[in-house]
């Protein structure tokens, strides 16, 4: 797809996330407004998959795992708009009988997601486990995740990753937001996590970077990360991201983790953000 | 004195080596079977579906909770994962990962836990779990089965197979009496009566099932009629043994090699305070961490013995 076109959904998508956290005055806007450009670029120009008939198994479809589950409003807003469910389902994001549950779940069978997330670290484990499936299935598609740099300081996830490297699940690539912001405050600040390159290749993984709000870079990175699967290696893209990115007033701080826009702050956030598919 | 029931000995083995010739029978007969193991393998017993299904083997090393997610995924695209670990690392270490990952989101994992209980012996309290069982059936989804033997415990690893959802296996170390019959058919939540019995019931799982055969014919030679009930399936609970067998006898003693605390004997309580309150007594360890031991010298101390059986019994009628 082309880049402009994906920028245009992005655009939308950013919409969704501030519209939907700000009418139940809870959610995770800032991760989410900084994983948009990369998700609308996973499942609208990268992923094999079949979002008008979700099957569990995934069978010949590309898989994707959201281990940080608190961006569950950038991914919902996504999985909608690629046509996995009603657009107008949105409206029920975080209220009572909603298949969109405040962190991503399986038991209301809402299309598009196959495990639980939201208690950190887990996701990688799960994605390396699908990815294994794939290839004792003779299936060679492809098993991307998503993880927060603030949940890598999950002990799961290094045991996850010595466990690719070791085994050699090369069927993967793993995506960092790195965006060096979590709950508390900057990572740096909170638990730093060193080295984050080094620390990876040691754990044997072949690392990529990339800059998260670049569509064109998007694309040729995870094209190049594409490439690198078959290789014995698993595959993990450090992605550098901006908390709260596409609204000024959430940008440059770790405040819009977890907190949703007052009416008056709504209403800033549309003003930045074009309406390009119509609002749910 | 009161007969019982002959129930023949058919010989003495522990209950993970039934899990571990069923899992190999249950690979050869289902191909979407796989296992994985937190470096445990030969404590395990699955040194031969390894060697025969390499491919559909998986050494996770010492990571459970990587293992618990691992075990989640592949269930994506079909499989049927056998997690392997001890009983106390398959649950206390990693109860997030299976709350999440696999209660949750309903995934057929089937988390299989040797080593539990007291009779894991001489490594200590650090290892004897006695509070998985509780752990396991407070989480919906999963389905807790503590089988009795060597053969209920093949018997068992195989029928997981066919149920679609999350199984918590539990099974030991110590090498005990065989009597359920080989040709037996396991059957998710349908207990067995293993004695009839009119004076008190006996409700029991794991290695105590045999401890409370032992207290029936203790019990028979004072003149008590004991009805042994081997509970193999903590949940669900087969309600209608329970209450059926105390319609008749009107008391129940339940034994299990567990904390009073959530385990067994709780989930019999409750059928019974909702449908027919009668006098309990729990044989299970009382609020208390294990030691390091022999197994049979644990079972003494910590008052799961066949004449605590027996005691609880004669106490319990008393109640009626």
């Amino acid at each position: 797809m082309e880049t402009q076109e994906l920028e245009k959904i992005a655009s939308q998508v950013r919409r969704d996330i501030v519209r939907m956290v700000a009418a139940v005055s809870s959610g995770h806007p800032g991760g989410s407004l900084g994983c948009t450009d990369f998700l609308t670029t996973l499942y609208f120009d990268i992923m094999k998959h079949n979002p008008g008939q979700f099957d569990m198994d995934g069978m010949g479809e590309d898989l994707f795992f959201l281990s940080n589950g608190h961006i569950s409003p950038v991914w919902y807003s996504v999985l909608a708009r690629s046509g996995y469910f009603p657009v107008d389902e949105l409206a029920t994001f975080r209220k009572i009988s909603s298949r969109l549950q405040g962190h991503p779940a399986t038991d209301k069978k809402l299309p598009g997601i196959r495990m639980a997330s939201g208690s950190l670290g887990q996701g990688l484990s799960v994605a390396l486990g699908a990815a294994q499936t794939k290839k004792l299935n003779d299936d060679d598609c492809i098993v991307y995740s998503l993880h927060g740099d603030g949940e890598l300081q999950e002990g799961q996830i290094w045991e996850a990753a010595m466990y690719a490297a070791a085994h050699k699940v090369d069927n993967i690539i793993a995506t960092v937001d790195y965006n060096g912001r979590q709950i508390d405050g900057d990572v740096d600040d909170v638990i730093s996590l060193g080295n984050l390159k080094l620390k990876w290749q040691a754990f044997g993984w072949d690392v990529l970077e990339m800059n998260g709000h670049d569509i064109d870079e998007i694309k040729s990175v995870m094209a190049d990360a594409k490439s690198k699967v078959g290789n014995g290696v698993p595959i993990i893209i450090l992605m550098k991201t901006e908390m709260g990115q596409g609204v000024d007033y959430m940008m440059g701080t770790h405040k819009w983790h977890g907190v949703a826009p007052n009416d008056e702050q709504l209403t800033d956030a549309l003003n930045q953000l074009e309406e390009t598919l119509g609002d749910y | 004195m009161i007969e019982t029931a002959a129930i023949e000995v058919l010989g003495k083995k522990d209950t993970r080596s039934g899990f571990g010739e069923g899992l190999l029978e249950i690979a050869k007969r289902n191909k979407d079977v796989v296992g994985l193991c937190a470096d445990l393998t030969g404590s395990l017993k699955m040194n031969a579906f390894q060697n025969e299904f390499p491919e559909r083997f998986f050494q996770v090393g010492i990571a459970e909770a990587n293992m618990i997610g691992l075990a989640a995924g592949m269930t994506i695209g079909g499989k049927i994962p056998y997690a392997g670990t001890f009983a106390n690392f398959a649950t206390g270490r990693v109860y997030d990962q299976i709350r999440q990952s696999v209660a949750y989101s309903n995934k057929n994992v089937k988390i299989c836990a040797s080593h539990a209980g007291l009779t894991l012996g001489e490594d200590g309290a650090t290892h004897q779990i006695l509070e998985d069982i509780g752990l396991m059936k407070m989480l919906p989804n999963m389905t807790v089965i503590v089988p009795a033997d060597f053969n209920q415990t093949k018997q068992a690893t195989i029928a997981i197979a066919d149920h679609d959802g999350p199984v918590y296996l539990r099974f030991g170390r110590p090498s005990v009496p065989i009597f359920v019959k080989p040709e037996a058919k396991f059957q998710i939540g349908k207990a067995d009566k293993l004695i009839e019995g009119a004076d008190v019931t006996i409700i029991a799982c794991g290695h105590l099932v045999w401890k409370s055969v032992e207290a029936a014919q203790q019990l028979a030679e004072n003149g008590i009629s004991a009805e042994v009930i081997n509970m193999h399936t903590i949940k669900p609970l087969d309600e209608t043994a329970v209450l059926e067998s105390v319609a008749k006898t009107k008391c129940v003693v339940t034994a299990e090699e567990h904390m009073k605390n959530g385990g067994l004997g709780d989930s019999v309580a409750q059928v019974l305070s909702l449908n027919n309150p009668v006098p309990q007594e729990y044989v299970a360890v009382n609020d208390t961490f294990g030691e390091s031991g022999k197994p049979d010298e644990l079972m003494g101390k910590y008052g799961i013995d066949t004449h605590n059986i027996v005691e609880a019994a004669k106490k319990v009628i008393q109640r009626k």
